[in-house]
């Protein structure tokens, strides 16, 4: 494992993005080229003329990920070359900025494995909200103030669902037997994958680092961040919608600190009703490949 | 894969803890939780017991709080 991502990155004590990082190499082996959108991870792990990478990696723009994996991806096809194109962006570059390419993407099922550590605000570039960045939740651009984000995050497996990808799934990195699971169900697959992975930022969360995975496990125990995923078309939770409320979750943090009981009441309101329709959903045995 | 870069990191980052994570090798039941909630690859499973590589650990504690039977403690750096 240490061959293929080198200690002595620079990135914060306590980062959940890294730990996620650690993972996805660790469960997808050596055979793999990377493409890293700009973020927190490349910022971290290729400072010149040193790189912390022990596999083939190609960074590139906020913008163009999709695109330049989607060269690569073809390039391995037409030499014949037997490899695993994995995409390393943040919730910036795969929500927002580079979304046209990776929607583009995805609409061709072009064969990469997409992994979006999701830290919920732009990190890299200052703490600016981000379509990711959950309702209530106090960013430079959004700040306490004003009360924090006044919209709902959105959801991006879901999306990726509604183009008929082969894999979507939406993990976290406080729940590592599943990520691994799912990383690994991943790769085995052909076309456009995605792994949408809950990772903490220390920074932005305003957490003591000590408890990072703690608040990554409490987001989903509260139902806030829900595991499961969307296999050919067929949504499955990988664990029970969790139940517990949601104000311990957002006590932890910092960046919620302002919030009023009655946007505390709001944000619990929301977490209880997604179980059921995210139950309903499962029962239903809808194929979402169908909705095309 | 050929890697055309040779991977070299020679940044220890050691030198930013302000807390060291001091494991109590009689309370560890050697079950390496400890080594993979670890965001710098720091700490290690050796013999059954977890060994932190304090070149580079920078001190977050996340292993400290994930441990199950808490046999790691965090203290000052300075002591």
């Amino acid at each position: 494992m240490t061959e293929l991502f080198l200690k002595g990155h620079r990135a914060c004590a306590g980062c959940g993005s890294v730990l996620a990082l650690r993972y996805v190499l660790e469960a997808l082996g050596k055979d793999v080229i990377v493409v890293n959108a700009t973020g927190c991870m490349e910022i971290i792990s290729s400072q010149y003329p040193e790189s912390n990478w022990g596999v083939p990696y190609v960074h590139c723009l906020f913008e163009n990920t999709a695109s330049v994996a989607t060269g690569v991806s073809r390039a391995l096809k037409h030499l014949d070359k037997e490899g695993t194109v994995v995409v390393i962006g943040g919730d910036g570059a795969s929500y927002d900025i580079g979304f046209g390419a990776v929607s583009g993407a995805m609409e061709r099922n072009e064969d990469i494995l997409y992994v979006c550590y999701d830290n919920e605000a732009y990190a890299n570039t200052g703490l600016q909200r981000s379509g990711a960045t959950p309702f209530g939740s106090a960013t430079t651009t959004t700040p306490s103030e004003m009360g924090g984000k006044g919209e709902w995050k959105k959801n991006l497996t879901f999306i990726a669902a509604a183009h008929a990808v082969p894999y979507a799934a939406a993990a976290s990195v406080a729940f590592l037997p599943d990520l691994q699971a799912k990383l690994k169900k991943a790769k085995q697959k052909k076309g456009f994958r995605l792994v949408n992975v809950h990772a903490p930022c220390t920074v932005g969360w305003k957490i003591n680092p000590v408890k990072a995975v703690e608040v990554a496990r409490k987001a989903v125990e509260c139902g806030l961040w829900n595991l499961f995923e969307i296999d050919d078309g067929k949504f499955k939770l990988s664990r029970p919608v969790g139940e517990a409320p949601v104000a311990e979750y957002l006590k932890m943090q910092g960046r919620f600190k302002h919030l009023t009981p009655k946007q505390v009441e709001t944000i619990e309101e929301h977490a209880r009703s997604v179980k059921p329709e995210l139950e309903k959903l499962e029962k239903a045995n809808v194929n979402f490949q169908r909705f095309l | 894969m050929q890697n055309y870069v040779k991977p070299k990191c020679t940044n220890k980052t050691g030198s930013w803890r302000s807390q060291k994570p001091v494991v109590n090798k009689e309370k560890c039941i050697g079950c390496g939780t400890c080594e993979r909630s670890c965001p710098d690859m720091a700490v290690k499973v050796v013999d059954g017991k977890a060994v932190v590589d304090y070149d580079y650990c920078k001190g977050c504690g996340i292993c400290a709080n994930e441990c199950p039977v808490k046999c790691i403690q965090m203290k000052p750096e300075k002591e």
